[in-house]
């Protein structure tokens, strides 16, 4: 059996989360795997640990990873293979139902577990169950969520590349631009350690005492939802049911109070730690270590202990 | 123009889901049903659509059991003129509802179908890319800004790193993300008149669509309890832990 797993990538970097879809992959057999933009970057998935084959869309049709000429090619190229993947992020929650929809598949999203070739587990409310389902499907289209697999090593792989033609475009779409936020710091979605804060920041200048603490840990920096919606922060750094879902090594929230929308986005993270100045925040009821106190105060010194 | 906003009844999403004992799924009956948040925000954006003069009418379409009639007056009263009741299982899967619906698009011709991003229930975040897909129209997904000018839907997209600008050809289709508004509630006045509002049902059976289901569920359990650990006194003490307990730094 052959997989197929859609690489995501962004500024030409291919997205860490796009290589545990890889390790998903390689438990149905040989993976091959779709990259779209320049040469450098099929180069680059060519070294991945696992990996068989890269097929290289270069035409600049498939740059921007538009949903509706990127799942035209995914169908093109579907004859081949037994399973279609790609990794829970934007790109694969938009790209791959399309692909499904026009190959008759009823995709699987959001994987946590490969049982065998039909049987997987996702989560549904929120996390709030774990339901193992089995496709009847004769082709699986599947979208893993990162957390759940390790990312395959970058290195160690020596693929063939292989030029795959545009086909048609269905010319329904047009990329006008994207608007990215600068930042030096690991993502979100794969980080190690997560450095997170609430509401109790105050202000979107006081959310910025978390950066010094972030990069001596080389943390990412996340957010809940009352900080999104209280503007200290933009909507990307979002953990929760509806932001991104995180499973960090160590997760550290600042002024969280610990909602259950937020718990499904980072309760499966290996080490939490929480600080607040709530001693019933329910947030303490899942993290491993609690300070009761001012983040004010325990993040500069956090900070300075550990440099 | 016509806005159609198919729509789902979940699990209200105050009430903390419970596994059956028996394993088969989460429990809903008994249990407090609402509209799917997202789908409040899509109804809610159709609404202020036409509001601005940019749509003429808001068609509501849910495909489920018949208490979705609720759903769909509570949609009416937020502003929808009329509502399209398809009756089938409950809970029937993207694919199905996206085959469901590309009937009901035909039927009813819009310029525009806005969907919630994904229902609270199954998470499947599916059912408007493949409604897309099986009309092979434009898809604007995860909407934080919609607006329509000149044959076309100009959509601001959020996405892992930020946010992405495209341009559809209308018809297309638009999933609502969370800020894409605040949905309002309906007034008293609004609820009553939404009841005198037309609603069509019609039987999944008699649209001439396949909606076997793909996926069958093995089994619904709940997932491992994290369990409360200590709290510590001084940000020296956690320092120590965190290097000598928990080893992670």
């Amino acid at each position: 059996m052959t997989a197929l797993v859609l690489l995501d990538h962004e500024d030409g970097r291919i997205k860490q989360a796009a290589l545990s879809a890889v390790t998903a992959a390689t438990q149905f057999g040989d993976v091959h795997v779709l990259v779209t933009g320049e040469r450098s970057v099929a180069e680059t998935a060519a070294k991945i640990s696992g990996v068989t084959k890269v097929l290289h869309a270069a035409d600049a049709l498939y740059a921007h990873e538009m949903a509706e000429p990127l799942a035209a090619l995914l169908v093109s190229l579907a004859g081949s293979y037994d399973q279609i993947l790609a990794s829970a992020s934007a790109v694969g929650k938009n790209v791959l139902p399309r692909a499904a929809a026009l190959l008759d598949v009823q995709p699987v999203p959001d994987v946590v577990r490969i049982v065998d070739a039909d049987t997987f587990v996702r989560p549904i409310y929120a996390g709030n169950a774990l339901a193992t389902v089995k496709s009847s499907d004769s082709k699986k289209i599947l979208t893993v969520r990162s957390s759940a697999f390790d990312a395959a090593p970058a290195e160690g792989g020596s693929a063939a590349i292989e030029e795959v033609a545009a086909v048609e475009n269905p010319n329904v779409s047009e990329f006008v631009a994207v608007h990215l936020s600068a930042s030096e710091r690991p993502e979100l979605d794969s980080a190690r350690v997560v450095v997170s804060g609430g509401r109790g920041l105050l202000s979107e200048e006081k959310f910025r005492i978390l950066e010094p603490l972030a990069d001596t840990l080389g943390a990412a920096i996340g957010a809940s939802r009352a900080a999104v919606d209280s503007g200290f922060v933009s909507n990307e750094y979002q953990v929760g049911q509806t932001g991104k879902i995180v499973a960090p090594e160590l997760y550290i929230a600042f002024g969280i109070s610990g909602a259950i929308q937020h718990l499904a986005g980072m309760k499966d993270s290996r080490v939490i730690v929480a600080v607040n100045k709530d001693p019933e925040a329910p947030i303490f009821q899942v993290a491993d270590y609690g300070i009761v106190g001012d983040l004010f105060e325990i993040v500069p010194e956090l900070t300075e202990k550990l440099k | 123009m016509k806005i159609v906003v198919p729509i789902k009844r979940v699990v209200d999403y105050n009430i903390k889901p419970r596994v059956k004992p028996d394993g088969s799924g989460v429990e809903t009956t008994g249990v407090k049903m609402s509209m799917n948040p997202f789908d409040e925000i899509a109804v809610e954006e159709a609404v202020r659509l036409k509001e601005k003069g940019v749509a003429t009418e808001v068609v509501v379409v849910s495909v489920g059991v018949q208490q979705a009639q609720d759903t769909l007056r509570t949609a009416m009263a937020m502003g929808a003129d009329r509502a399209v009741l398809v009756l089938s299982e409950e809970s029937p899967e993207p694919l199905a509802v996206a085959k469901v619906l590309k009937v009901i698009v035909a039927k009813e011709d819009p310029g525009l179908v806005i969907l919630g991003k994904q229902a609270i229930d199954d998470d499947m975040n599916a059912t408007g890319q493949m409604l897309a897909g099986l009309l092979g129209w434009g898809q604007g997904t995860f909407a934080g800004n919609v607006e329509v000018a000149d044959g076309k839907v100009k959509v601001s997209r959020e996405i892992d790193g930020g946010t992405e600008d495209v341009s559809l050809v209308l018809p297309a289709i638009v999933t609502a993300d969370l800020r894409l508004n605040e949905p309002r509630y309906a007034s008293l006045p609004n609820i009553m008149k939404a009841k005198k509002k037309p609603l069509e049902t019609l039987n999944v059976a008699d649209l001439g669509v396949d909606t076997t289901r793909r996926l069958t569920i093995v089994s619904v359990a709940e997932p491992a309890e994290r369990k409360a650990g200590i709290k510590v006194e001084t940000v020296s003490e956690l320092v120590e832990k965190l290097r000598n307990e928990a080893k992670v730094i």
